[in-house]
């Protein structure tokens, strides 16, 4: 019962707000709803009971990718009128990407209806799920049978970063200002960058 | 305290139900009043660090200038500038407050004393706590001024960059523990050192993460000296700058809410919780609360000693301390601490205790449950 009221809560709101970051007009206001989005769909793995992946949806997505999102688009010069000045160029683009969608999604459901397609479930010999905790039941998944899978994965993103890392790095240019030595200038004392002057009345001080 | 409920007559349902609400209450109003408390301490230590009497006049010692300051506020207006985003403006407060005082409920005070015994409790601490910032960020947007933008910038670059170093420095500590329960990390604390010592920071490989957990919850919290986000000589009151009277209040008790948080983990995660410092037995009359509640105040006078003494960082320091030190740094402390960890067997001698630790608190609850279910 309680579990129902809260599926259909959870729901509600994520499909709600997954209009809303299509409807809004501002984007900081869509990137906020596609927050709400992520966060009730964390609390939709809660109720299957996969409480694990629900917190590393709310770290990576919520508290990681979103921020950045938000980062970018706040700092947009948000202009609707020429945003919406391209409407009648765009529209066809936009009708035949809208088309496709819908066409997918009839697909899907129709298929579905006429009887699930039985891909073959992952055989549960290699780890017993029951007894064990969320973590542990993944991470012998992970690190066990599909130990290969997760390496490979963990290099392509390992590559992903090393290139963007080259891409934007900039070699200092020679002669450009000097680079800051943070060592240095914490070692920095008074007594280095400072001199007592006690000079005689009348007379100035030579710098 | 399902239980007591139960033993008033209430299904195990509405006991439970019940027992929650009351449970929330309680650590709300708790934490609400520590925060009000702790804010004076903060004053009056600062105003011994500058040889000022601080806070004196409201109340004996001054004790209730907090409640006094907490009444201003709320008779004062609230003023919305008409250029901000109004909605997102007055949401901005409110998330910061609510995440602040969400996160409270994994926080074990003594054994047992938890609300939520969950067993990802340090993942659920992680991702409150990287939800903090967006009532930063969301402020900093909706004010439609400069100063607060600039901090919303500033805040959401940082809160980002410090979290990477704590969450290496978390799976160090679970690693140790193996498990992410609040209340399973502090029992595995137990005769750590020598079996003498409660608390992970005797250890040499945990002591320089503990370091760095530390700086970086000053960090976290944009407490000083990396209160960049609110630096009043380049950006008059930061993300706060036009917020006034209960929608300001709710900031400044969220913030407190969340350093004295800071605080209490930086006791359950290296300092042994609510154990007592020793393993010896005379110390255990002492109530566990009390142990909890002392090293969470110290740490606080630790934080407050640091503002008054420690000089603002510049941004780019912040930024160097955050990914040239920290990352590395706590990145290869997780690979030398899994392999010291594995090399020493650690995994083979302590893999019966620890998980069915876990077991224990994941199980115990269904279990009762039923049990109690049966009885009613």
């Amino acid at each position: 019962m309680i579990q129902a009221i809260a599926f259909y809560f959870f729901a509600t709101i994520v499909v709600a707000s997954a209009v809303m970051v299509v409807m809004a007009r501002n984007p900081v206001h869509s990137v906020l709803w596609l927050i709400l989005t992520f966060f009730n769909a964390a609390g939709l793995m809660v109720l299957v009971g996969a409480e694990f992946i629900a917190m590393l949806l709310v770290i990576v997505y919520v508290g990681a990718v979103a921020v950045l999102f938000l980062f970018v688009v706040m700092m947009l010069d948000i202009d609707l009128a020429a945003m919406r000045a391209g409407f009648s160029r765009n529209a066809p683009l936009g009708l035949l990407i809208a088309a496709v969608l819908l066409a997918e999604l009839l697909l899907a459901v129709g298929a579905y209806s006429a009887g699930g397609l039985s891909l073959g479930s992952p055989d549960g010999a290699a780890v017993q799920a029951a007894d064990k905790s969320n973590i542990e039941a993944l991470g012998a998944l992970l690190y066990g049978r599909y130990i290969a899978l997760f390496e490979i994965a963990g290099i392509i993103l390992l590559v992903a970063m090393i290139g963007a890392i080259v891409l934007t790095f900039q070699a200092p240019k020679p002669g450009a200002r000097a680079r800051q030595d943070v060592g240095k200038q914490t070692r920095r004392r008074p007594e280095d960058a400072t001199v007592m002057k006690n000079p005689e009345i009348g007379q100035g001080v030579e710098l | 305290m399902t239980a007591f409920f139960q033993s008033l007559g209430l299904s195990y349902e509405w006991a439970w139900t019940v027992a929650t609400l009351t449970g929330i209450i309680v650590i709300s109003l708790l934490v609400m009043f520590s925060v009000a408390m702790v804010i004076y301490v903060d004053r009056k230590v600062l105003g011994a660090i500058m040889m000022r009497r601080g806070p004196n006049v409201v109340g004996p010692f001054g004790l209730l200038q907090s409640f006094a300051d907490g009444l201003k506020v709320f008779l004062q207006e609230t003023i919305i500038p008409s250029a901000a985003n109004k909605g997102i403006f007055l949401l901005a407060p409110i998330i910061t407050f609510t995440v602040a005082l969400a996160a409270w409920a994994v926080i074990p005070f003594s054994a047992g004393v938890v609300l939520a015994d969950v067993n990802v409790g340090l993942l659920y601490i992680l991702a409150i706590s990287s939800m903090g910032v967006y009532g930063v960020v969301m402020a900093g947007w909706a004010s439609n001024s400069k100063y607060p933008f600039f901090s919303a910038m500033r805040a959401s670059a940082q809160m980002i960059s410090y979290e990477v170093s704590i969450g290496f420095v978390l799976v160090c500590v679970v690693l140790f523990a193996g498990t992410f329960n609040m209340s399973g990390i502090v029992e595995a604390q137990r005769g750590f050192g020598f079996g003498l010592i409660n608390g992970y920071v005797v250890h040499p490989l945990l002591f320089p993460m503990w370091v760095v957990f530390f700086i970086s919850s000053l960090a976290e919290t944009a407490r000083a000296p990396f209160d960049l986000t609110e630096a009043e000589s380049e950006l008059v009151a930061g993300y706060q700058t036009e917020y006034s009277s209960m929608s300001f209040a709710l900031f400044w008790l969220g913030e407190y809410a969340n350093i004295l948080l800071m605080c209490s983990l930086n006791t359950l995660l290296f300092w042994g919780g609510w154990l007592p410092p020793l393993d010896w037995a005379p110390l255990y009359f002492v109530p566990g609360i009390v142990w909890f509640l002392l090293k969470t105040f110290a740490f606080f006078l630790m934080f407050s000693w640091i503002w008054a003494t420690v000089p603002r960082y510049r941004y780019d320091q912040l930024m160097r301390l955050g990914w040239k030190v920290f990352l590395p740094m706590s990145l290869m402390f997780v690979v030398v601490t899994s392999g010291w960890l594995m090399a020493t067997g650690h995994f083979d001698s302590t893999a019966p205790t620890a998980p069915a630790n876990t077991a224990d608190f994941v199980q115990a609850a269904p279990a009762q449950a039923t049990a109690e279910r049966g009885q009613s």
